[in-house]
Formats: structure tokens, C-alpha cells, sequence
């Protein structure tokens, strides 16, 4: 089976504030405010664990949350913020770094 | 050569020097900026007007603006300005109106305000108390409404766009002289701001608390912004976020009369 691994934009701007993960395309100005799971896996999203595995450590580990639709809603979460450039999809593991997940206030 | 006549518009505090070949339409400058004319500052920049011929299309389009090098370049139809920030001087060339050259100084004090913290926002603004209050929305929302309503004791900022400069100590808004529909332009006074409110119109009036990034969204969604740029895209979701947490940022629901200056102040 394909793993699909996700890294996170350089070209984004993102900050915490009231203990939510904000992100901002730098390209489009699309803005995203991200939900408790939402934000754990744009913080695993570090180009080399496999997306499987972020669900399986982080999303399932941390929420009460059925593995198949924890799956489900990753993929859609990552396919929509991969639509405006904030996060990047591949079938590898990403070479180099990617953006750091934003500062914490 | 011609003779070049100069006219220093300064906004929050930044001298422009602007020349044109054309008395008129230094004259017709000073009316405008009357309130805002700089006396004695040494400008910041300076552009070199010139005039073309009317141009059919423009208020409806939208300006681009881009980086080449180390010069900007600002245009739309009915004017094309070439600036180099780091020499301090540019260009402009464009119809003999007063709106053209208003787009082109919005332009640069976002420009020069995103490198600063600062953000031009889409609000009307007033000052009560020694403090700076803050009314945004978008078109239709009540900018205008609010601004006609203002008591006696307020100073009315602009009624269209606001100007917010980042401090040593916050944020402070100063006057401007870009007027909406009421027609009025700004006084050129500053404060230090004590409240931004996002307005909608309702039945009576109250003011309700906003989460942060609700705050932080719709300011973004009201900053003047035109560049696409990374950098500064990045530079103002930092600015609007620093913002949000230095500044209250609160949601006003107005019914439209003077009883909602009753709440602010």
C-alpha cells in the first residue's frame, strides 16, 4: 500500500492564539483556523512520518476517535489544506525540513 | 524644464513629497489634504506627479502591485507609479484627479505600514476620552451610519479607512483623508486605540466578546492589502495576530441611532 507522507509549507505564516492553531497561505492569503485534530497533525506534519502513522500515533493516541474515521478525516483535512498550498503531499518522504508549525502564545 | 510645485502630504506621520508641473493641480491637492499638509517635516519619500489624460477605466479594477528589484510598482488604470523605497523617490504617473492619487499613497502606507506592524483597515475610527476606537465591518455594515451618529464630545478619525500604527507602548490610530460615503474627511489627530468593534446591525444595541481567531480572521478579511508577496502576506498575519492580542477586539451590535455612542468610550 501507497503511504502518503505531508510537510508542511514554507510559504505560510501560522501562530497559536487562545490555544488555537491559526495558518495563513502566504501565496493566496486563504486563512484556516484549525481544530484540536486538526492542529496535531499539522504538527506532525514533518515530511517524513507516514500520514498513516500520524493518525495511528497522534490523532488516535490523543482523541477518542474510531481509526477508519480518523483516517477519513485526515485525508480530507490534508487534501483541502494541500488544495491552497499550506501543506505538501507525496508518495516519499520529503528531502528537506519543512516550515517550522508556528509559535505558541 | 517647467517649474515643479511641491505639496507634502503627511498621514500617520509620514511626510510625502509630492511635485507637478501643474499649479491646478497642486492646488487642487491642497484642498484635499488641506488638514493633512506637512509643515516643515523632512518627507520620507517623494514621487514626481504626472498627469495624463483621463482614463475610462479604473475605479472598478483592481490594483496591482508588484516588486521588481528594489522598486515597487504600483498600477491600475488610471495610474502607474514606479517607487523605490530604499532611495526614498518614485514616480506617478496619472489622470488629473484627486482618487487616483489617494490609491497610490493607500498603496505605500501599507506598503511602508507592513514593514512597521502597522495596517491600513477597512473601519471608520473616532477618538473619545484621549482614546482611539475602532469600527469595522464590511460595506453596508455601519461604518457610515456610526460616523453620522458621533456625539459631540468625539473626534471623528475617518469614516472609511483607518489608520493603525504600531507603538512602543501598543497601537494608535490617526486621522485620515480618505473619506467614504459621508463625504468627511478626517481630523489629523491621533490616540492610542482601547477598542476595535466588528459592527452589524441589529435591534438594540450590545457589544459581545469574539474568540481570538474569529478576531484575527475578520481582521484580516478588513486589512487594506494589496501586494502578493509573501513576505508581507506573512508580515500582516503577524501584525493582525499581534494585534488581537495587545488590542480588544469585540463584536458591536447597533440599532442606528445615537444611543450606541452610549457603549463606546
Amino acid at each position: 500500500m501507497t503511504e502518503t507522507y505531508i510537510a508542511r509549507s514554507t510559504a505560510i505564516a501560522a501562530r497559536v492564539l487562545g490555544g488555537e492553531m491559526m495558518v495563513m497561505s502566504a501565496v493566496d492569503s486563504t486563512f484556516f483556523t484549525l481544530n484540536e485534530v486538526a492542529t496535531v497533525i499539522w504538527q506532525a506534519a514533518d515530511g517524513k512520518t507516514p500520514l498513516s502513522t500520524i493518525v495511528t500515533n497522534h490523532v488516535c493516541a490523543q482523541f477518542e476517535v474510531e481509526p477508519e474515521a480518523a483516517r477519513r478525516d485526515a485525508e480530507q483535512f490534508v487534501e483541502s489544506l494541500a488544495r491552497h498550498g499550506i501543506l505538501q503531499v507525496s508518495d516519499h518522504p520529503f528531502e528537506n525540513a519543512p516550515a517550522a508549525p508556528g509559535g505558541s502564545r | 524644464m517647467s517649474d515643479r510645485h511641491e505639496i507634502s502630504v503627511e498621514i500617520g506621520g509620514l511626510p510625502i513629497l509630492l511635485r507637478t508641473s501643474d499649479p491646478a493641480f497642486k492646488n487642487l491637492l491642497a484642498d484635499r489634504y488641506e488638514k493633512f499638509l506637512g509643515h516643515g517635516s523632512r518627507p520620507r519619500f517623494s514621487f514626481d506627479v504626472d498627469l495624463m489624460p483621463p482614463s475610462e477605466q479604473y475605479e472598478d479594477e483592481d490594483a496591482h502591485v508588484e516588486v521588481r528589484g528594489s522598486e515597487w510598482q504600483l498600477r491600475r488604470g488610471d495610474f502607474l507609479a514606479e517607487w523605490d523605497p530604499s532611495a526614498g523617490r518614485g514616480t506617478i504617473r496619472q489622470s488629473p484627479n484627486p482618487y487616483s492619487l489617494d490609491s497610490v499613497l493607500r498603496i505605500v502606507h501599507t506598503l511602508v505600514l507592513a514593514r512597521e506592524g502597522g495596517f491600513l483597515l477597512h473601519a471608520a475610527s473616532a477618538i473619545r476620552n484621549g482614546r482611539a476606537f475602532l469600527f469595522s465591518g464590511v460595506s453596508g455594515a455601519g461604518k457610515t451610519t456610526i460616523s453620522r451618529l458621533i456625539p459631540e464630545d468625539a473626534i471623528l478619525l475617518t469614516d472609511e479607512i483607518s489608520y493603525v500604527r504600531r507603538t512602543d507602548t501598543g497601537y494608535e490610530a490617526c486621522g485620515t483623508p480618505f473619506a467614504g460615503e459621508l463625504a468627511r474627511v478626517g481630523e489629523n489627530r491621533s490616540a492610542p486605540i482601547r477598542g476595535l468593534y466588528f459592527l452589524e446591525k441589529g435591534s438594540g444595541n450590545r457589544i459581545d466578546e469574539i474568540s481570538s481567531t474569529n478576531a484575527t480572521g475578520l481582521l484580516l478579511r478588513n486589512i487594506l492589502f494589496f501586494a502578493e508577496d509573501a513576505e508581507l502576506v506573512s508580515l500582516l498575519f503577524q501584525a493582525a495576530c499581534e494585534f488581537v492580542e495587545r488590542v480588544p477586539v469585540r463584536r458591536l451590535t447597533f440599532f442606528p441611532d445615537e444611543r450606541v455612542w452610549d457603549l463606546i468610550g
